[in-house]
């Protein structure tokens, strides 16, 4: 891991000696950065592309921190008011409301206009907010559904298109004494995406966006039937029990030693299913079947990770430098590897890694999401909604019959937020 | 004594006590046990769902040292000493001063500032923690250990007071009457006679506080953030996120992080119950 | 003060004030540091938060006075309603820890060999955090992995998972706080059967009082120090309880374990924006609270203080 760092510093010197990048040279004093990637596999990343940059600087001195990635949904507000590092890692979309709102990040939008993030343009709508850019992505993943393909061979199933073949497919499953999905909702966003997924399927993107803006009501009959849908899995069984109980990655486990199958994730899972010891012949990944015929334009869930210059910088020459050697294409295509985050490139310009899933990803991501890109439940929905939200959704999966009482809550959330 | 002591009781009921004690004991401490049994396993063992068995290989060494070697843990602790002992020694230094004062001085007004420091001492944090940091933060003290030390020399005054004030009243008067008859001057008397008293009580607060301000969580919480002040209380959930669902190594990091104060008990034993039981007896 | 006849004489006045006021001068300087210290980190937030209740404000931009706005909007907040009544089954279950403290007590209060190292043992999870509390004790309620099931398991009784059912999660968590409470009764009614009167009771067995009502008679009313204190730290540490919750639970499942405390952390530093007028009003409801017991504290201190004096 450490070994594709140093040769990328050593071509990146070179280039940035031969282009004579103004930035490069009187960069001083020291560069804070505060990143919330706490898995290994990103933490490594975070730590060489730290490593990375202070060695092309010299006078300069990075000062990385890395929080808790979960923990970090509640600090980071503390942390830009009270004593405001120059770079945070976050999210992209509505998860950014509240802090732009606040005053917290710093608009960059000149940075966007001088060009400092040439290959970045067809992403820099999911930054903007205010007719303002706020930030850089770094990473985008798809998500989907990651299954133990030798268990699919050893039952004879086959990847499922459509709704009545995954109900079938699941019940094969579970007859055979496993689950179909393992999940871990601890930290309720895993649940987040399945409701993203039922409802893309059962209903629409538009809808699913109309539903995130707050223009439905939650006790619409339509969310209702998105409701009964993941209800139809939750009943058969088909999802680990005491998923309540633990975080996404203590659930994976239960998929490596299989008593369960299947794993809807995002494809930062893949590192730790293989470091799980599971090889590429065991794992296989299929896009999430078509429901609801009349929806034959899927939508997808691909979120963007973030990096921001809090409005407090002290450093602001440095973290500009920073953001644009994070979004340029040789480090996009380095850090997104394989070896690195596993996940697709934000510039246009960097090379899509040669490996299974990111490629699987990739090509979904490019021609099979012709209903539309959505972020995430956590950054579509506003921030107070998706909190309430998720926790109902984590409800309804332990306790479906508590749709009722969960709907109307949900519902009077909605109508204080928007 | 009571109850009646056991060797007074018949032979089975002495053999009865005698093999009733550990099991009692290890009933007691189970949750701790498999803590511990946890954290001498390979990770191997947790895929195979291998948990309360024999382990298939004995990893403390390996454990442990990925613990301090591979994690910020180390930094942790150093961060826990570097908040705890300050605050010990601050805490225990304005208290032997409030303390002599609230003790050996008849004033109007005496009992009133006691009383305060007794009730403070017992409000919820949640009342203080907007205003402490904001004051934190405006001080430019948020998220350093200097921050959190004043905070908990303050709060912790309230306490320390009221100990010192009780065990000083309950030193001989006569002593302190002797030295004014003599004309030694008032901070002499502080500094030679009655400080010199007060050892037991400093040790004893000193153990005390030891371990309330390692423990503290929500301070940390409120006032901190990153490894770069955090002491191992907060810091111990970025290390469970950094091993997650690694069990092996998240309970040999928090039996790392329980072990000063463990120690620092059992070393000190006699002046912390001696402290935390003042005033169980009349 | 009087001013000084001559200059002649000044240094020999100035000495005799000091000398006359030494008695007042004296007390003022030594609590002068502490005083200040608590006052300013203490006392004054107190106040400042009952102030901050009244605002709507979030910790950056100004403050917008909103009278009791806050206040109204709490009585209609079902979390406010869940975390309130959680409140109470702490106060309620926690006191479980005195008499627990003192059933160990008198198990423990004998002279055999190791008893003093059975002793330790007994009262160490005391000196443990409650954040490594709340870790060992989920990790001992965990569904699969834990200890807590396997031994269920082991004599055929099915598994339980405490802390993902909304029903439960609050009893476990409370049963891991007593942990260490109850440990902490133990040497509160330890050391105080170490200094109950034998002659009194020799007299008692003599009347031909015996377990039950040895204890209850003889032995009790002088452990009555030792009870007032354990109930006091008992209530302080209901009341207190946040660190098990936010190791353990993190509030869920589906908000079922939150309490005052860590509702007012949650509302005031959360991430969808910092309400801090709205947790200080939660803030100072934890606060009404306490106060009630914090009166009775002090009425009682203050009776034992004047009791002292005239003795």
């Amino acid at each position: 891991m450490r070994s594709i760092f140093k040769t990328g510093a050593a071509a990146l010197a070179v280039t940035t000696i031969i282009a004579g990048s103004a930035f490069a040279q009187d960069l001083s004093g020291t560069l804070r950065i505060i990143s919330d990637m706490s898995d290994p596999a990103p933490r490594a990343v975070m730590e060489g592309l730290a490593a990375e940059f202070d060695e092309m600087h010299p006078n300069l001195t990075v000062n990385l921190t890395v929080v808790d990635r979960e923990a970090w949904k509640t600090q980071i507000r503390n942390a830009l008011s009270a004593n405001p590092p120059d770079v945070v890692n976050w999210y992209a979309a509505n998860r950014m409301a509240p802090f732009v709102n606040a005053g917290l990040f710093m608009d960059i939008t000149e940075w966007w206009d001088a060009g400092d993030f040439a290959g970045l343009e067809s992403v820099r709508g999911a930054l903007t907010q205010n007719d303002r850019v706020w930030g850089v992505p770094y990473t985008y993943y798809q998500w989907g559904v990651y299954y133990r393909e030798d268990i699919f061979n050893e039952l004879g199933l086959s990847e499922p298109e459509t709704w009545e073949q995954e109900l079938a497919n699941c019940q094969i499953i579970i007859d055979s004494g496993r689950h179909c999905y393992a999940i871990g909702s601890r930290f309720l966003w895993p649940a987040g995406g399945w409701f993203d997924y039922l409802n893309m399927r059962t209903n629409g993107f538009d809808f699913h966006m109309a539903l995130a803006r707050g223009e439905v009501p939650w006790t619409d009959d339509r969310v209702r039937a998105t409701f009964a849908n993941w209800r139809q899995l939750i009943d058969m069984g088909g999802f680990i029990p005491d998923h309540q109980t633990y975080d996404w990655q203590e659930a994976l486990p239960l998929m490596i030693n299989g008593e369960a199958t299947a794993y809807l994730m995002g494809n930062f899972a893949v590192d730790l299913m293989r470091s799980g010891g599971l090889t590429d012949d065991q794992l296989d990944f299929y896009q999430f079947p078509m429901i609801n015929p009349e929806v034959t334009a899927m939508g997808e869930d691909a979120p963007t990770d973030t990096f921001h210059v809090a409005a407090g910088a002290q450093n602001v020459e440095a973290a500009r430098a920073f953001l644009q050697f994070v979004t340029s294409a040789e480090v996009q295509t380095r850090i997104n590897g394989p070896e690195g985050l596993g996940q697709l490139p934000v510039n246009a310009n960097a090379s899509v890694a040669d490996d299974e899933f990111i490629q699987q990803g990739f090509e979904m991501l490019s021609q099979n999401a012709t209903g539309g890109i959505a972020q995430f439940f956590d950054r579509d929905w506003p921030a107070e909604m998706a909190s309430v939200g998720m926790e109902g959704l984590q409800e309804f999966m332990v306790f479906p019959d508590r749709l009722d009482d969960i709907l109307d809550r949900l519902e009077a959330a909605r109508q204080r937020v928007y | 004594m009571f109850p009646t002591p056991i060797e007074k009781r018949s032979r089975a009921a002495q053999i009865t006590y005698q093999s009733l004690l550990p099991v009692a004991l290890i009933l007691w401490l189970l949750p701790l046990i498999a803590v511990m049994l946890f954290s001498i396993r390979p990770f191997s063992d947790f895929g195979a769902g291998n948990y309360w068995g024999v382990p298939s290989s004995f990893e403390l060494f390996t454990n442990y040292g990925r613990v301090f070697f591979e994690s910020d843990m180390p930094r942790y602790l150093l961060n826990s000493v570097l908040i705890t002992v300050p605050t010990v020694i601050g805490a225990v230094a304005l208290s032997c001063m409030t303390g002599f004062a609230l003790g050996i001085y008849r004033f109007r007004g005496n009992l009133l500032i006691f009383f305060m420091f007794i009730a403070g001492n017992f409000v919820p944090f949640q009342i203080l923690m907007v205003p402490v940091r904001d004051l934190t933060v405006s001080m430019g003290l948020y998220d350093t250990k200097l921050g959190l030390v004043l905070f908990h020399i303050a709060f912790q005054t309230g306490f320390c007071t009221l100990f010192m004030r009780n065990f000083i009243r309950a030193l001989p008067y006569e002593l302190i009457e002797a030295a004014r008859v003599e004309g030694v001057a008032e901070w002499r008397i502080f500094w030679f006679v009655v400080l010199p008293l007060m050892r037991p009580a400093i040790a004893a607060l000193s153990v005390l506080i030891f371990t309330f301000i390692w423990n503290d969580y929500f301070w940390a919480l409120v006032l901190t953030q990153g490894p770069g002040a955090q002491p191992v209380t907060a810091g111990i959930t970025s290390f469970n996120s950094q091993f997650v669902a690694q069990y092996h190594l998240m309970s040999a990091g928090s039996i790392v992080a329980a072990i000063p104060p463990v120690a620092i008990f059992f070393l000190m034993q006699r002046h912390f119950i001696a402290g935390l039981t003042l005033g169980a007896v009349k | 003060m009087t001013a000084p006849a001559t200059p002649l004489h000044q240094p020999r006045l100035e000495a005799t004030w000091m000398q006359r006021n030494r008695m007042t001068v004296t007390p003022i300087l030594f609590l002068l540091p502490g005083l200040l210290f608590f006052l300013v980190y203490v006392i004054s937030p107190i106040f400042q938060s009952f102030n901050i209740s009244l605002y709507r404000w979030d910790g950056l931009g100004e403050a917008r006075f909103i009278g009791l706005d806050n206040y109204r909007e709490l009585a209609t907040d079902r979390n406010f309603e869940i975390s309130l009544w959680n409140n109470l089954r702490w106060l309620v279950l926690y006191l479980l820890a005195i008499p627990l403290g003192l059933f160990i007590a008198l198990f423990l209060n004998q002279t055999v060999t190791g008893i003093r190292l059975y002793k330790s043992l007994f009262f160490f999870p005391f000196v443990l955090s409650q954040v490594v509390v709340g870790l060992v004790f989920s990790w001992f309620y965990l569904p699969r992995e834990g200890l807590l099931n396997a031994a269920l398991q082991f004599f055929g009784l099915g598994t339980v998972n405490i802390l993902g059912n909304p029903d439960l999660a609050t009893y476990g968590i409370i049963a891991a706080g007593l942990w260490p409470q109850t440990a902490y009764c133990m040497i509160l009614y330890l050391t105080g059967l170490n200094a109950v009167d034998p002659e009194q009771v020799e007299a008692g067995r003599l009347d031909g009082a015996k377990g039950w009502k040895m204890l209850w008679y003889v032995i009790l009313p002088q452990l009555k120090p030792a009870t007032f204190i354990a109930f006091v730290v008992t209530i302080i540490g209901a009341l207190r309880s946040f660190d098990l919750i936010s190791i353990m639970t993190n509030g869920g499942p589906f908000g079922s374990t939150r309490v005052l405390s860590f509702y007012m952390f949650e509302q005031a530093l959360g991430e969808y924006g910092f309400r801090m007028g709205y947790g200080s009003a939660i803030a100072v409801v934890l606060f009404g609270i306490m106060l009630v017991f914090i009166a009775y504290f002090l009425w009682q201190m203050w009776r034992d203080e004047r009791a002292a004096r005239h003795g």
